[in-house]
């Protein structure tokens, strides 16, 4: 059976795509065959942050339209063997999406074997951010530590609670809290909220931190996700994230200040 | 409290502010999610009623509830006019 994760936030620009290009290309490097879907109807960009505009032929709604079938649709990654993408449509109206249109492409992609689908939701609380959510499993709720974010995220987690097809059904879509660009020397001089403090106004389990990084602009400048460069922190939290997603413990990372020598640390905190 | 975290607090970070104002507003909006959705018909009901009574406004007209453990309390304040 696939399990269903949506990548979502209230809030715009906070970093989903970055992070369903991360997640899904991190679970597909470890063996697990996966596909990510671009829900942002009329805003594609999953594409490009994949490097695979040049090969869009057939998109999403074309499938449920029955213009195209799946297989002509998928885009095969070049880069992580198990990984295949689904592009939104450029132009289609955003209503092209249907309960029952979605529900039948999750289930054929199941069918085909698939065993994660990652939806990367637009943002808002509109129709397309509906439908990349009704029918998760899993919501990784994307936040920056910054008001409106949080508070965003806060009415995203009440919609996943009331409208899913879990909540309907009376069952817990399980959600879980990625806080993005977060810079924890602001953090220490009190200018940004910090990790405890998100998660307690959220009260929703953490899976990760992804700290602001130079390499996510230079990652998305040439559509590699970031997940690929093993080098950067942003890539090295992505990869923890991973692993947690699958079950296995990883310490948290890239949350306090790097350690400095004690001297310079007191220094810091008297400043 | 060491005497760091003495200079750190004295003047309260904005950080903590964003904090403060988050839980409150978040603690707020949990809040009115959770009422059920007949409550704003319920209030406009209920103030037709009224007015065929007494002349009220739509403002002075209050319908809330509240959950007390497994009990919810619905709750109606009507301020009257003052009497010419
Ligand atoms: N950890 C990070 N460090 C630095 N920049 C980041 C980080 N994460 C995301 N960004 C940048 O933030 C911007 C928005 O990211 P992204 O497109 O992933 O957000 P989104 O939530 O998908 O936006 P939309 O709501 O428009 O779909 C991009 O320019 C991206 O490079
Ligand atoms: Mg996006």
């Amino acid at each position: 059976m696939a399990k269903i994760i949506v990548v979502t936030s209230g809030k715009g620009g906070v970093g989903k795509t970055t992070t369903s290009a991360a997640i899904s290309s991190g679970i597909a490097m470890r063996g697990h065959k996966t596909v990510v879907i671009d829900f942002d109807i009329g805003l594609r960009n999953l594409d490009i942050i994949m490097n695979c505009e040049r090969r869009v032929v057939y998109d999403f709604v074309n499938v449920i339209n029955g213009e195209a079938n799946l297989r002509q649709a998928l885009i095969k990654d070049k880069r992580a063997e198990n990984l295949y993408i689904l592009p939104a449509s450029q132009t289609r109206d955003k209503d092209a999406l249907t309960v029952e249109g979605v529900e039948r492409i999750l289930n054929e992609l199941a069918a085909d074997g698939f065993e994660y689908i990652i939806c990367d939701s637009p943002a808002g609380i509109e129709h397309g951010a509906f439908m990349a959510m009704y029918f998760a499993d899993l919501a990784i709720v994307v936040a920056n530590p910054e008001v409106s974010s949080v508070r965003d995220s806060d009415r995203i987690l009440g919609i996943l609670q009331s409208k899913s097809r879990r909540a309907e059904k009376g069952e817990r879509v399980e959600e879980c809290l990625l806080l993005t660009r977060y810079n924890p020397e602001r953090v220490a001089k009190g200018e940004m909220l910090g990790v405890t403090d998100v998660e307690e106004i959220l009260a929703t389990k953490l899976l990760g931190v992804i700290p602001e990084s130079e390499t996510v602009l230079k990652a998305s400048n040439q559509g590699i996700p970031v997940i690929h460069d093993t080098e950067s922190p942003a890539g090295q939290a992505y990869s923890d994230a991973v692993s947690r997603l699958l079950g296995e413990e990883v310490e948290h990372r890239f949350m306090s200040v790097e350690q400095k020598g004690l001297f310079q640390r007191l220094f810091r905190r008297s400043a | 409290m060491s005497i760091f975290d003495y200079f750190r607090t004295a003047k309260k970070d904005t950080a903590s502010i964003a904090k403060e104002r988050l839980q409150i507003i978040v603690a707020h909006e949990r809040n009115q999610r959770n009422k059920p959705d007949y409550l704003p018909k319920l209030q406009q009901e209920l103030l037709e009623v009224i007015r065929k009574y007494v002349d009220v406004d739509q403002d002075q007209v209050e319908v809330q509830l509240d959950n007390n453990g497994n009990c919810s309390v619905l709750e109606l304040n009507i301020t009257l006019p003052e009497r010419a």
